[in-house]
């Protein structure tokens, strides 16, 4: 059937068995909340539209914290309200899942499509020493498939996860194949607050640890979970990689422009890769690293002034040139001016020494 | 010999960290016979804020959940509505519940969220340092008001019952006070009420409690009781601002 980017999103909350959304108006993501509000109370599951982002971060928290899958659909400016309840859920290791349809910034920006929170999204946003697990979709199908496994980690790691998309993905239409819904077995959480019951314990869920001894054991034992995701969990598609020189790194929206690009390199005789990053925390350290050691450069597309371009450069770890092409603001870069780009570096790699230069001037 | 005083199943036996003459100890207490009262523990889940009482989940013997500044009322929200069927509170100073965490709470309150805030007023934010609170009385030194606090710069003391008493779905709001065991008999019942109503699922309560800082008020404990019933009932009558009609009470 033929479904929208934003109905996807909220499919995909449907089929991981989530019954509790909480949220605040806001574009380019409202056709997500559209959706569950009409499709959660006859699942027989709660929508709520409250006053503020940060009241609905809190009211995840809450459900989160009592045991249930729970989740919440925002754009940029909205995510940032949520940046204080993010750090609570990561102290408080309570497992949610945020849909960020990133818009153009800083500040009100516009309604764009922008890839502008990476670095928000993968680096923090709220304070302390945490990380999100971040996935990025780049088609319909994929959201669907990416929110089930979004909650799935979540739980996995006791984490909040965040799925980042963009207005074009959110808004656009493809076919997907529905397959039948299958009943979702939710995982056991026996650290929730359900009321003591016949435990001999009673649960708390707190995120203080104010002896700093303590609160450094804690962030150690989030050091080690985010050292068994890095481990683990990396995911990215790797496209017609096999004898190429230069590769394209994008992920989401931008990634299907780069595809295009990386094709009609090839119609062109021309030996062009791509890897888009599936993961964006963790982020496919090792894919890219592997294609370091057999590749003349990469060229990073973002539709942002370069923000990802920061940890391929990690991953590549100055062993071949980074380039860099992005728009920022909201605005999506064209399949022509990445293959400008794709040209205009392919044309100085017959000698590495010009293609050093260039990433100088360009990187 | 016959027992006739213990301490409540509902509450640990951890010390409190509080002040002396710090009144959180005995809401703390009438809160907890509330729940023993009503029979309900191991069917309880309390929210804790932030500020001096941050630590409840150490005293309340049951499920407890710390949340972040202000945000009680939303986290209560959550976990209501995952478990209609088990008791939740929160239990909030001034500066959590008045200040960061108001629309917070008003919403928590316009939505008729079922559970039960014990709303803790002394009119000063303790935690931090003895500074300014929404409800620090007109006149009243704090550090960050040390001339007095001035209508003209700061305005006026939130009166936070009032201001609740207007939305219809707050079943049941009253304002009490501890500063004498006469008050602390009255309070017990305004909590006690408060938590039944809410068994009832009538809608959002909330008990506002009078309560005292000596450590901040710079004041004895046996003057800041006195202080209490001297300044702060004047500003903050008692009383029961809305309570459920007679055959939903009963």
């Amino acid at each position: 059937m033929l479904m929208r980017g934003n109905e996807a999103f909220a499919e995909g909350v449907l089929r991981a068995g989530c019954r509790y959304t909480f949220a605040y108006p806001i574009t380019p993501q409202s056709e997500i909340v559209h959706f569950l509000a009409r499709r959660l109370p006859e699942a027989g599951g709660v929508f709520l539209q409250v006053e503020s982002e940060v009241a609905a971060v809190n009211m995840v928290f809450g459900a989160a914290a009592a045991g249930a899958r729970a989740m919440t659909s925002s754009s940029s400016p909205g995510i940032s309200l949520m940046q204080e309840g993010i750090s609570y859920l990561v102290g408080a290791r309570l497992p949610c899942v945020i849909i960020n349809v990133m818009r153009g910034g800083p500040g009100l920006g516009n309604i764009a499509p922008s890839q502008g929170d990476y670095l928000q999204a993968v680096k923090g946003g709220g304070h302390g020493d945490y990380r999100l697990i971040v996935l990025a979709p780049s088609s319909v199908p994929e959201i669907i498939e990416l929110m089930e496994l979004a909650f799935e980690l979540a739980d996995t790691y006791r984490n909040p996860v965040l799925v980042l998309g963009d207005g074009v993905l959110g808004q656009m239409m493809e076919p997907v194949a529905v397959h039948e819904e299958k009943p979702v077995i939710l995982p056991e959480k026996p650290w929730a607050v359900t009321g003591q019951g016949d435990r001999p314990e009673r649960n708390i869920i707190s995120s203080l640890h104010i002896v700093p001894e303590d609160n450094e054991r804690f962030n150690r034992e989030l050091e080690r979970v985010q050292k068994e995701i890095r481990r683990r969990e990396q995911r990215a598609e790797e496209y017609r990689l096999d004898d190429a020189d230069l590769i394209l790194v994008a992920f989401g929206t931008v990634a299907r422009v780069a595809k295009a690009v990386v094709d009609r390199a090839r119609a062109e005789g021309l030996r062009v890769g791509l890897i888009r990053p599936v993961t964006l925390w963790p982020f496919p350290d090792d894919a890219v690293s592997r294609a370091a050691a057999r590749v003349d450069g990469f060229l990073v597309v973002e539709m942002n002034l370069g923000q990802m371009v920061e940890d391929v450069r990690l991953a590549v770890n100055g062993r071949k040139p980074v380039h860099f092409y992005g728009r920022p603001g909201g605005t999506v870069p064209t399949v022509r001016e990445v293959w400008n780009e794709v040209k205009r570096i392919k044309e100085v790699t017959g000698d590495k020494e010009d293609l050093r230069a260039a990433a100088g001037t360009n990187g | 010999m016959k027992k006739i005083f213990e301490r409540p199943q509902a509450l640990t036996d951890k010390p409190l960290h509080y002040c002396p003459g710090c009144t959180h100890g005995i809401i703390h207490r009438l809160v907890a016979q509330a729940i023993d009262q009503l029979g309900v523990r191991t069917r309880t889940i309390g929210v804790c804020p932030v500020g001096c009482a941050v630590f409840a989940y150490e005293y309340f013997n049951c499920d407890m959940v710390q949340a972040a500044h202000g945000r009680a009322a939303a986290v209560a929200t959550g976990v209501k509505r995952v478990h209609p069927d088990r008791v939740v509170f929160t239990y909030q100073g001034d500066g959590d519940l008045a200040a960061i965490g108001m629309a917070e709470t008003i919403h928590a309150a316009a939505r008729g969220e079922k559970f039960t805030t014990i709303f803790v007023n002394n009119a000063i934010y303790g935690m931090t340092g003895g500074q300014m609170a929404p409800t620090t009385l007109v006149g009243q030194k704090t550090t960050t008001t040390p001339f007095g606090r001035d209508v003209e710069n700061t305005g006026m003391p939130i009166k936070v019952s009032e201001l609740l008493s207007t939305i219809d779905r707050a079943v049941y709001i009253a304002r009490v006070s501890v500063h004498n065991p006469r008050h602390v008999i009255q309070a017990g019942r305004a909590i006690r009420k408060a938590f039944e109503f809410q068994l009832r699922g009538l809608g959002f309560t909330m008990v506002e409690v009078l309560s005292t800082c000596p450590t901040n008020w710079g004041l004895s404990p046996l003057e800041a009781l006195t202080w209490l019933e001297e300044h702060m009932l004047p500003v903050y009558p008692l009383g029961e601002f809305r309570k459920p009609a007679e055959e939903e009470a009963v």
